[in-house]
């Protein structure tokens, strides 16, 4: 089956500076790909120039059918913003033609409560605004989900679910998953597949083949200790 | 039919008065989105560049009121071009582009037109002007009510915009032709220097009660149709141009609203 993405040579330079440079990869159907790196490697951009928000150099070549569904990095909403979890939801709902069901499924999917909708999003929780920023990407029927950190800044038994929920959206849904993490235990929990943008170039394979000690300290400059537990998840 | 002919020999007292509502309406809407998009401060400054355009209308003897809303829709397509190329907050862009214009449209207009400019005109409107008035004011009305939920979603995210779908620099660009146009469309009764008010004014006064949407759609769209009927009645009583009575009220309210503190 032809790959979902695939991307040739992406380079993206923003005020003058190579952030992403020499990216290659394809990326199978229904797979999940993790990109990680140090801070400042580009890891935004790249999810950005992806779904064409940023110019960029090289090919970027999605299936035909790809539908996106996006979720940004940490959103700086004002909290007296007067916009309740329904008017976004709803918003999003209208420009999709998705139903009141659609609404509720996505609702039920994230494990966010209806009530929570009353609340202006700039009052929520971390965590529930992130869940409500998953199921706002669920609506309009995606079959690519592109997250960027989608646990930051959410406690950690609500990251736990938040990947729960991530990874059962992939198996359920065969979605493709694209998600850029800093927590190598969900790369190699979840992955198929992991990029690594780091200063001094990338690396793309699955996770226990790509990530080797010598990789991660390409990547992040250091010695990155990370055990990597030899029992099965799956 | 002559442009001389007004409105008033047409519809006396309450066709004006529906006209100014109607605006309104179109003001309390399009400002709603203006102060949830951080533009509070950019009204202002917008407004002024209609300044030039009255100038250049009068030298070129062409009704001022045309001049000012030409130069405001080029000002927004300026904005909107510099905003994309250089990607700085639309503030900074706005502030300085028109206190530059401000300088220039002082030294062009002059006298009693600069101050019937700066504050509104007192008197009637040409039907034209009516006409446009009302056509104006339902392109904003229908725009916002239209593009709402485009609106929402480019408010909250740009690149979730983008992945539902929407042309953000399109939205980005009318929604700054909205804004420039109902400054345009208040010129003749509020003045450059009060409409940019009329359109932030209510808004802020809304956001500081509103929770979600609809509300603060209705409350802002409510405050600018009280303050424009009641600022209206009372500079009639008084004798004198409608615009800085209507700041006037709108300004009170805002006052007044501070003193209820605002629930965490």
């Amino acid at each position: 089956m032809a790959p979902i993405l695939e991307v040739q040579d992406l380079g993206v330079r923003l005020g003058g500076t190579d952030v992403v440079r020499g990216v290659t990869f394809n990326l199978p159907r229904a797979s999940c790909l993790a990109v990680i790196g140090p801070n400042g490697a580009g890891k935004t951009v790249l999810l950005r120039a992806l779904i064409g928000a940023l110019p960029h150099a090289g090919k970027i070549t999605w299936a035909a059918d790809a539908v996106f569904g996006y979720v940004p990095q940490k959103l700086d909403i004002e909290r007296d913003l007067p916009l309740s979890g329904r008017d976004f939801l709803r918003a999003k709902a209208a420009l999709a033609g998705s139903s009141a069901a659609a609404q509720a499924e996505a609702l039920r999917s994230v494990g966010l409560a209806e009530e929570v909708l009353s609340t202006p999003i700039g009052n929520m929780s971390g965590g529930q605004f992130q869940r409500l920023l998953i199921a706002f990407a669920l609506l309009g029927r995606p079959n690519v989900l592109l997250l960027d950190e989608p646990a930051a800044g959410v406690d950690a038994p609500g990251q736990a679910q938040l990947n729960e929920v991530i990874h059962g959206l992939q198996d359920t849904r065969a979605m493709t998953v694209l998600l850029v993490s800093h927590d190598l235990s969900v790369v190699y929990r979840y992955a198929d597949y992991v990029l690594c943008l780091g200063p001094n170039g990338t690396c793309f394979g699955p996770p226990r083949a790509a990530l080797t000690p010598e990789a991660l300290y390409e990547v992040y400059g250091q010695p990155v200790g990370f055990h990597v537990h030899d029992h099965d998840h799956s | 039919m002559s442009t001389t002919t007004t409105i008033h020999e047409l519809a006396p007292e309450l066709g004006s008065l529906a006209l100014s509502a109607l605006m309104a309406v179109a003001a309390g809407l399009i400002g709603s989105f203006a102060v949830m998009r951080r533009m509070v401060l950019a009204a202002d400054p917008m407004s002024h560049i209609a300044l030039p355009g009255i100038g250049i209308a009068l030298m070129l003897r062409v009704n001022p009121f045309w001049g000012a809303l030409a130069l405001l829709l080029l000002g927004a397509v300026l904005i909107w071009a510099v905003e994309r190329r250089i990607r700085i907050a639309t503030e900074a862009v706005i502030g300085v582009t028109f206190a530059v214009a401000l300088a220039v449209g002082s030294i062009i207009t002059s006298g009693e037109e600069l101050i019937d400019a700066l504050l509104g005109a007192p008197g009637t409107l040409t039907l034209h002007e009516a006409a446009f008035g009302i056509v104006g004011s339902l392109i904003v009305i229908v725009f916002v009510l239209r593009e709402r939920n485009a609106l929402v979603v480019r408010l909250v995210s740009p690149e979730i915009a983008m992945t539902s779908a929407v042309d953000v620099a399109r939205l980005d660009l009318y929604f700054l032709l909205a804004f420039a146009l109902t400054i345009g469309l208040g010129l003749r009764f509020l003045g450059v220097l009060l409409m940019g008010s009329l359109i932030i004014i209510p808004a802020a006064i809304a956001r500081r009660f509103a929770r979600s949407l609809a509300t603060m759609l209705t409350l802002s769209v409510a405050v600018a149709v009280a303050a424009t009927a009641a600022g209206t009645y009372v500079a009639s009583l008084a004798g004198r141009p409608s615009g800085p009575f209507i700041v006037m009220v709108a300004g009170g309210l805002f006052f007044l609203s501070l003193l209820r503190r605002r629930e965490a």
